[in-house]
Formats: structure tokens, sequence, C-alpha cells
């Protein structure tokens, strides 16, 4: 009796492991028809993979979009902050193209060797903006930055000026006024501009610096008010764009640099709270 | 550029009070998980072990959106206290004890568990309250699972960083931990620095771990002697 159930369950394991095996060979076989597996990573060529500054997160999917329906090149878009994507490629970060928030960190990568001196353009100017929630007592379309000595502003959001241009732009610009020593200590950093702002509309900071183009991009329109921080109180945020030495598909990349200089693709920068070198 | 103490320390202060709190909370949770016969009972422990699996970005998504000043409970929060749970150290506790929790209960909970029922009965039959019995007969028998589930709580937290990225807002002194301090300086190219912080902190989680588990060895030896 004992003899005889033990075999059985062995052949009741025997029987497990058949299933299992069977099921890890059509595993197997799924991954290996999927196309993303079967290629390794490697991708087609009508796709681009782009690192992009923060303050591109609403522009550049539209002008992405209106690429492909032209073309059919697919973007392939992945935001940051700038210093923050420059340290992902010079560690081998597989980007075709680099749009930065700044001009020096794509200098720094063609200095280094990681992007080519020749594709440098530079395609927008950015802004920087001091935003507050729309239902907040702060009248900062009127008083700019003093609204910031307000004893109800507990919190203000910058990005981390360590590796965010906006972050120094917010830096300088509070220098500038006189204002920094007055409120240091009530700064909080977020990782890159997009965060920063993603602080002030979630209502935890009462202020922010962030860019034009997050203040007038669709999720954030209507939400808040702002006033632009005047252009001189700060380094011009001159934004640059490169095509980067790894890339394997430098010609589809020279192309939608072409297309990047065109008046359509202008016209949606300016849209989207940028001005044009 | 040097290793940045004060980041190195409020991190050690965080892991210390976490851990701390949640030996005094998780007792009476691990002891209602191990005892209680309630037939929903395991509600309540997949409710504990959520943390495990949950990325800390919902977590840090929450405390920023669901506690943050647009929500009643933040508007509470804030009547209470006067600020915002983020970009405070308190933000930071809280945030770290939903997170740790399972690092903590779990322990408890099976050591309590493992205790041998019968010197359980044994102790009740002698007139013993179960506060007495756990005093005197679980806990000592459960030293090994409290020194793990406080030790495993603490190296978690000194070890956190999601969510302190996403609600800490990175105010050196207050929310900029050894963790963010490391990742600020690798994005800025600083990889001395950061290599300098990373081994240090490598060394002081495996000194941690190496002494409490070094002592729980002990522990096992000399508990059931006692």
């Amino acid at each position: 009796m004992e003899i005889v159930s033990s075999v059985q369950i062995r052949e009741d394991n025997l029987d497990n492991m058949r299933h299992f095996r069977s099921a890890f060979i059509a595993v197997c076989l799924l991954l290996a028809t999927a196309p993303g597996f079967a290629q390794g990573g490697k991708k087609s060529p009508s796709e681009l993979v782009v690192a992009a500054a923060a303050d591109l997160s609403a522009a550049l999917p539209e002008i992405g979009n209106g690429y492909q329906k032209k073309t059919g090149v697919k973007l392939k878009l992945s935001f940051g902050a700038s210093g923050a994507l420059t340290q992902q490629i010079q560690n081998g970060a597989p980007f075709d193209l680099f749009f930065s928030a700044d001009m020096d960190y794509p200098r720094q990568l063609i200095a280094a060797g990681d992007a080519d001196t020749a594709t440098l353009y530079q395609y927008a100017v950015g802004k920087l903006v001091l935003w507050v929630p729309a239902d907040s007592p702060l009248d900062v379309e009127h008083q700019g930055m003093n609204v910031l000595l307000d004893p109800s502003v507990k919190k203000i959001a910058i990005a981390n000026p360590q590796h965010a241009p906006y972050g120094r732009a917010a830096m300088a610009a509070l220098q500038h006024s006189g204002l920094y020593d007055r409120v240091a200590d009530r700064l909080v950093l977020g990782e890159n501009v997009s965060q920063a702002a993603q602080f002030a509309e979630s209502g935890n900071a009462q202020a922010g610096f962030v860019a034009l183009a997050h203040a007038v991009a669709p999720g954030m329109l209507g939400k808040g008010k702002y006033w632009e921080v005047p252009a001189e109180s700060y380094p011009r945020l001159a934004q640059g764009v490169v095509v980067l030495s790894h890339s394997l598909h430098k010609k589809e990349a020279a192309d939608f640099l072409n297309y990047i200089k065109t008046k359509e693709a202008a016209d949606l920068f300016q849209k989207y709270g940028f001005i044009l070198p | 550029m040097a290793i940045d103490w004060q980041a190195f320390w409020l991190t050690l202060q965080l892991a210390i009070t976490v851990s701390a709190i949640l030996l005094v909370l998780g007792l009476p949770i691990a002891y209602w998980i191990a005892f209680s016969r309630w037939r929903w009972k395991f509600l309540v422990e997949a409710v504990v072990a959520l943390p495990i699996v949950l990325p800390p970005t919902v977590l840090g998504f929450y405390v920023l959106v669901a506690l943050g000043p647009h929500s009643p409970l933040g508007r509470c929060w804030i009547a209470l206290t006067g600020h915002t749970l983020a970009f405070t150290f308190s933000g930071l506790v809280i945030g770290s004890i939903l997170y740790s929790l399972p690092f903590a209960v779990q322990p408890f909970a099976a050591s309590f568990a493992g205790v041998d029922r019968k010197l359980l009965a044994a102790s009740a039959t002698l007139g013993a309250s179960p506060l007495r019995t756990f005093l005197r007969v679980i806990a000592p028998l459960s030293v090994p699972g409290l020194i793990t589930g406080t030790a495993l709580s603490f190296a978690h937290t000194t070890g956190e960083f999601g969510v302190v990225l996403m609600v800490g807002g990175n105010i050196p002194g207050v929310t900029r931990t050894a963790s963010i301090d490391i990742f600020d300086r690798v994005q800025a190219s600083d990889y001395a620095a950061a290599n300098e912080t990373a081994l240090l902190l490598l060394a002081f989680s495996f000194a941690v771990l190496a002494i409490v588990y070094g002592m729980n060895r002990k522990a096992w030896v000399i508990g059931p002697v006692k």
C-alpha cells in the first residue's frame, strides 16, 4: 500500500514536471516571437530614441506625433533633468538625440566625444515663471517675486540647481532680486523642473519656479497663475539639441533635426511656452 | 568633496526613529496576527504585507496627493501640525513606518506563532494574565524574531530612496538622506564623492546586519535555556 502510494506520488511529480516543462517552453516561444525580445532590445530604424529636458514634456510629444504622421518615424521620449540625462548618455544610454534645457550639457557631451559637433542646434529659449495655485491669495501676477516674503509661503519649489538648468535660473533670479537669503530655508528641490512644478501643483509647496512650458501645458493651464521672471535676472535658457555619437540611426536623426528647424516645429515650441532664438 | 555627514547622520536618525516606533507599534499587530482566530485575518495580513510588493512611488504619490493640502485628510494634518507632510522629517518617518511595517511585523508574528502553545496553556493555568504571559513567556522566547524584525526595519529604512525622493524635497538636514545625497552626486558627475558615501553606507549596513545576525545566533542558543 505504501509502495503503491509512493510510486503514485512519484508519477504525480513527473506529471507536474512535464506540465512545468511544457509551460516553460511555451513561455520561451512566446518571448522569442515577441518583437522586442527577439531582437534583444535592438530597435527598428523607424524609431528614434530621444532624451529630452523635462520642460519639453508637453511640446515634444506633439512635435513627435506630427513628425510620425509625416514620415512614419516614431519618437520614443525619455524626460529628465538635463544634467541627469547627460550623465546617462556618458554612461552609454542608447539615445539617438538629446534635447537639453541649456547649451552647456550638449557642449560637454561634444567635448567628451559623445555627441557630434556639427549637429548642435539651438532650437528654443526657455522662460522661467513663478507659479502659484489658482486659489492662492498671493497676487503673483502683480507683485512678482515679492509674494515669496508672505508668511503663508512655507515652501518654495525649485528644480535642483546641481543638475537642472531651470534650478540654476531660479537661484540666479532669487539672488538677482536680493531675496535669496530671506527665502533660502524655505526652498525645496525637485529632481527636475517637472517635479518642482508637481510640488507646487499638488499644493505641497505654496509657490514654485517652473518653466513657462509647464505653466501653459494642458495639464496645468488654468490651475494656477504665474508671473514671468524678467529675462535679465537669470542667464538665458538657450536650449540645444545634438545627435549623439553612439546613435545607429544618424541619418534618421539628422532628418528629424531638419524638421525641428522648420517653421512648423518652431510654431509648436512657441505654442508651448518657448521663445525662438 | 568629503562625505556629507549631515546626510549620513540624518539617515541614522530616521532609521533609529522608525525602527523604535515599529518595535512598539509592531508588537500588538504581530500578537494579533499570531493568535487571532478571526476568519478574515488573512485580509489584515495582506494589508500588512502590501509595502513589500508596492513600489515606493505609490506610497510617495499618496503622501503627496492624498495627504496633500488639496485633500480633506491632508487639511486635517495641516490643521493639527501647521505644515504639510511632504518636505518634513515627520513626513519621512510616517512614510518609512508604512514602508517598513512588514519587515518588523512579519518576523515578530512568526516568532510569536512559533512559541509552544503548551507553555502558554501552562502559564494561563498558573493564573497569569495574557499580558503577563506575553511579557514572561512569549516575548523572552521570541527574542531572535524581535531582533531580526527590528534590524530589518532599521536596515530597510537606511536603504530607503524612492519615497524620500518623491516627497522629501531634498532639504539639507531635514530630508536629504544619504541615499539622496549619493543620487545627487552621481547626477552631478561627482563620482569620487558618491563612491565615498556609497562605500560608507555599504560598510555600515554590512556591519549592522553582521552584528545583529551574530547576536541572533547567540540568542538562539541561549534563548530556550533561560
